[in-house]
């Protein structure tokens, strides 16, 4: 196989008495989409925040498309090196977090205009195709106020698109959605999927995974319990505490 | 009646020093107030006790007091202002610490997922603040904001204890000359309403303006 896209090592993070990563080790190559599941609580999205250094972890190693950042304080340098691993991967919130003070097509701008230096007209035409890419033609020059929760994660995935990222990492990207908005999100990752972007997506629907993802990774208290295919991990799982975690999800009503 | 019409053109052209007075603190006191904000939530070492002790001295102590030691003060040293620039150096020192009070609120209550957002686009700090934090809290403290200017505008009137010839100082001369103080006074309060009120009105245009993308 090429080259990882990213590579993450024992990975430790602490939050005060509580280790809520206890050495964390993730591979994912170009093009590969990854799930991630598991119990609420058991650090998904304290490893999704880790690998943006949106939290610092306390040890281990974080390695997107080629640039490594060791675990430690920020420092000046160390600094330096996590922009510039942020420039380069995407991060879709569950709450969204669009600019509320701009509008959609401004939201995707942003990041290139101002982080990135590229001249305006150019990335007003790179966000206009974006947008209409993600099914927002007609609402480009709303602000996020006016947008149902589907249209505003639209936007956020076309705002991290427009960085051109190696890797796009979604920490539970429809979960803050009325279900009848879900879909439309789904199929839009669904789309980037099939065309090659590299994803790591912290989700709890099913089958959407079944259908997107290479591989699946089941985490708990802080761990990876079990690595397989979708079709394995949601049929066959070897670890307990696997099949203890999808029999509570069919229960509560996934498809 | 006729005094009070008479006296008005003199008394609506101190209105216009005033409104000026007010307008030139208001923008030194935005900056003012904005730096000391920023200063002291990015806790930049020193400067942020600094800032921190200026805001408290200027909350601490009337703001008359304020204007006679930033008038009468440095002449002591051998350097001096002229009263005009006393007035406006006073009253933005002024208004600046009680606006970082409100800078600092708005800025606080911005969601920590919009800094968030900015650092996963590869924003330095400062960066997102400019671009996203700041005008988003700007926003918020918009109605302090407005209060705080028509608070400016009566808050000229002491000036006039400087020798600066705004409103208040050019009834008291014209009461001077013509001994009608309750005329004058009632004619310089209007104005004084008249400056507010359309202040007022202009800023709920602007507010309902504002919120509407909020
Ligand atoms: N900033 C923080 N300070 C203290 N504890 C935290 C912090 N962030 C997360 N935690 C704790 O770390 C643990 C893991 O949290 P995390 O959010 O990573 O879990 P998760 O797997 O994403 O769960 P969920 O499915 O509920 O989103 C939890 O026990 C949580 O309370
Ligand atoms: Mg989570």
């Amino acid at each position: 196989m090429s080259e990882p896209v990213v590579q993450v090592t024992s990975l430790r993070k602490r939050f005060g008495s509580h280790e809520v990563l206890k050495g964390v080790d993730l591979t994912v190559h170009q093009g590969e989409v990854v799930v991630i599941m598991g119990p609420s609580g058991s650090g998904k999205s304290t490893l999704l925040r880790c690998m943006t250094f949106l939290e610092v972890p306390d040890e281990g190693t974080v390695t997107i498309d080629g640039r490594t950042v060791t675990a430690g304080p920020l420092t000046k340098e160390r600094m330096e090196k996590v922009r510039d691993i942020r420039r380069h991967t995407g991060f879709v919130f569950q709450s969204f977090n669009l600019f509320p003070h701009m509008t959609a097509l401004e939201n995707v701008m942003e990041g290139p205009v101002t982080v990135l230096r590229v001249p305006k007209a150019e990335a007003r035409r790179r966000a206009e195709e974006l947008l209409s890419k993600v099914g927002l033609t007609d609402h480009m020059h709303k602000h996020p106020s006016r947008l149902s929760g589907g249209q505003q994660q639209r936007v956020a995935i076309a705002r991290a698109l427009a960085m051109s990222p190696s890797v796009i990492l979604f920490d539970e990207p429809t979960s803050a959605l009325d279900p009848e908005l879900v879909g439309e999100v789904l199929q839009v990752m669904r789309a980037l999927a099939r065309e090659g972007m590299t994803m790591v997506i912290v989700t709890h629907e099913m089958a959407f995974a079944r259908d997107v993802a290479d591989r699946v990774i089941m985490m708990d208290d802080g761990a990876i319990i079990e690595t397989g295919s979708a079709e394995q991990i949601f049929t066959e799982p070897r670890e307990e505490r696997t099949r203890r975690f999808l029999s509570r999800m069919w229960r509560d009503g996934a498809p | 009646m006729e005094l009070a019409l008479q006296s008005l053109p003199a008394l609506a052209r101190a209105s216009l020093v005033t409104v000026g007075l007010a307008a030139a603190s208001m923008a030194a006191g935005l900056a003012i107030g904005l730096v000391t904000a920023l200063i002291r939530i990015a806790n930049i070492p020193v400067l942020s006790h600094l800032m921190r002790a200026y805001v408290s001295i200027i909350r601490g102590t009337p703001l008359l007091v304020q204007i006679y030691l930033v008038y009468y003060g440095p002449p002591q040293f051998g350097w001096s202002l002229e009263p005009v620039p006393s007035g406006i150096l006073a009253l933005s020192l002024n208004v600046g610490a009680y606006l970082s009070e409100s800078f600092r609120g708005a800025i606080e209550s911005v969601p920590k997922g919009q800094m968030e957002a900015a650092y996963t686009l590869g924003m330095t700090y400062w960066t997102a603040m400019r671009r996203i934090i700041v005008p988003q809290s700007f926003r918020t403290a918009l109605p302090t904001i407005g209060n705080s200017y028509i608070g400016l505008l009566k808050d000229t009137s002491l000036v006039s204890v400087i020798t600066v010839t705004e409103l208040l100082r050019q009834s008291n001369v014209i009461i001077a000359r013509t001994w009608q103080p309750l005329t004058i006074y009632l004619t310089a309060a209007a104005l004084y309403w008249v400056m507010s009120t359309m202040f007022s009105y202009v800023q709920q245009r602007v507010e309902r303006r504002v919120s509407r993308h909020v």
